[in-house]
């Protein structure tokens, strides 16, 4: 259990419906201990995430943004993660010059069986966003 | 209303001038306008004192046609004051729309700003760092500057505003319709509805000519001095960074009629919450397209750099009415 002062990230996640929701959810039955920082969106595909669902997120409090998406591939829409690499890419360099650490926008490949790999990299990111501090202020 | 003269005040905020020469190029046009109103305000052409505005009682002045941005203290208390004083007010320009290109001031703090206009400018000699104070005592008096706050806002983040008319400047088209508009007005007391944008409700790339690909794709970016551009082709197509498809149309696309890129100075797209986001999502999509699978995350990143400045092309025009409208500071 984290202690009261202890800055708590709050993380805004878009997981894809084939593979990284399909992982986290095998991390859930499989009850792997994850921290509980992050709010999950269901999206069908990666590249459904726009780039304003980014800066809004940011815009409405969350401190770290996370797209889990199929790996280089194994997109079920053929190409939709590549779309979302060079988007997020691109995003990040938009962020820095907004001034916003572009560590906040973190992708992750993760397919239906890595269950072990979205708690892993949910683990790396708070602990990521608590070095970062609140995005706010 | 019916056979009255209307008043009318033309101001300014933070902006270049263009804007006053965009209204002066209504060339004959300009007679219609003086037989349905009279311009009580309008400082770039005549003396203007504070006193003169505040001498208005409350909504006397018929329309308020306003461009620049907000960018400081005074320019905050003279939009308040043409607000009370006005029936009518008008965002007229990209600065006062959306802040423009005035607006990128936001990707710079306030004393990031002093130090680059102060001190690092090339043509700047001063060793004390002498900036602009806001009270300054000279012998008996006390001399005073409005506060300058670092940032730039659209007229309507300060006071409602009821038409916006964009474009930097606004096409022609838009300043007879606007025209037009006061001529309603004058006869009929009849006004379109609040929000109205002088535009399109398309984008640029709608009313562009140019022969589009079928599918979009680029493996390169070019700045627009590094290729001869066909005249023909969409600019995208050929690896230019062109705003059209992000932006509204209304202008009838008159950079690209002139083998320029549009720079998005129509502002977002109707139904889009943020132009910059837009533009952004629309180049990713199509970049190295055809070699997706091949390309390493190091390969496309070598390709994406080439968008130097992503936040001043995408939000040359439109930072300050931005979802993250300026520079955020890292607490680190
Ligand atoms: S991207 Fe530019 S050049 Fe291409 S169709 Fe749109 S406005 Fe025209
Ligand atoms: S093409 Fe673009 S930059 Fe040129 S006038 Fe139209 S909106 Fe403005």
């Amino acid at each position: 259990m984290a202690s009261v002062d202890k800055f708590e990230p709050k993380i805004l996640a878009f997981l894809c419906n084939w593979c990284a929701y399909a992982g986290a959810d095998l991390a859930g039955v499989s009850r792997m201990q994850y921290p509980p920082n992050i709010r999950a969106i269901r999206v069908m595909c990666s590249a459904r995430v726009d780039p304003v669902f980014v800066l809004e997120a940011l815009k409405r409090g969350a401190d770290g943004v996370f797209i889990g998406a199929c790996h280089p591939g194994d997109c079920h829409y053929q190409t939709g993660n590549y779309k979302t690499v060079r988007r997020v890419i691109l995003m990040r360099k938009l962020l820095e010059q907004l001034g916003v650490d572009g560590k906040r926008l973190r992708l992750e490949f993760i397919s239906a069986s890595e269950g072990k790999k979205f708690a892993s990299a949910v683990e790396d990111f708070v602990k990521e966003l608590r070095e970062l501090g609140p995005f706010k202020k | 209303m019916k056979n009255k003269k209307l008043k009318i005040a033309i101001y300014w905020f933070g902006s270049c001038g263009g804007c006053e020469v965009a209204l002066v190029e209504l060339n004959e046009k300009i007679l219609e306008l003086a037989e349905i109103a009279d311009i009580v305000l309008w400082p770039v052409a005549l003396d203007f004192k504070y006193e003169d505005l505040e001498k208005f009682k409350a909504q006397e002045i018929d329309i308020s046609l306003i461009n620049g941005c907000i960018a400081n203290f005074e320019n905050e208390q003279i939009a308040k004051m043409l607000r009370e004083k006005s029936k009518v007010l008008i965002a007229y320009g990209s600065c006062a729309c959306f802040g423009g290109i005035p607006g990128l001031v936001n990707l710079a703090t306030k004393e990031e700003v002093y130090k680059i206009a102060y001190s690092e400018t090339p043509s700047t000699i001063n060793p004390k760092f002498t900036t602009p104070q806001q009270s300054y005592k000279a012998d008996a008096h006390e001399l005073e500057l409005p506060e300058f706050y670092g940032y730039s806002r659209a007229l309507h983040q300060v006071v409602e505003v009821d038409y916006f008319v964009p474009g930097c400047a606004p096409p022609i088209e838009s300043t007879e319709k606007l025209l037009e508009i006061a001529k309603e007005f004058a006869a009929k007391g009849a006004l379109p509805p609040k929000g109205t944008v002088i535009g399109s409700e398309k984008s640029v790339c709608d009313e562009c000519e140019r022969e589009k690909a079928e599918k979009k794709s680029i493996s390169k970016i070019y700045r627009i001095y590094e290729k001869e551009a066909d005249p023909k082709k969409c600019l995208l197509d050929q690896g230019i960074i062109c705003m059209g498809p992000a932006t509204r149309g209304g202008c009838k696309a008159r950079c690209l009629n002139a083998n320029q890129p549009c720079i998005g100075c129509m502002g977002a797209l109707p139904e889009a919450l943020d132009q910059g986001a837009k533009m952004l999502s629309a180049l990713a999509s199509i970049i190295g397209i055809e070699e997706e699978k091949a390309l390493s995350e190091e390969d496309l990143k070598k390709i994406i750099d080439k968008v130097a400045d992503p936040a001043g092309s995408f939000y040359k025009f439109s930072l300050p009415v931005g979802i993250i409208s300026r520079k955020h500071t890292e607490k680190k």
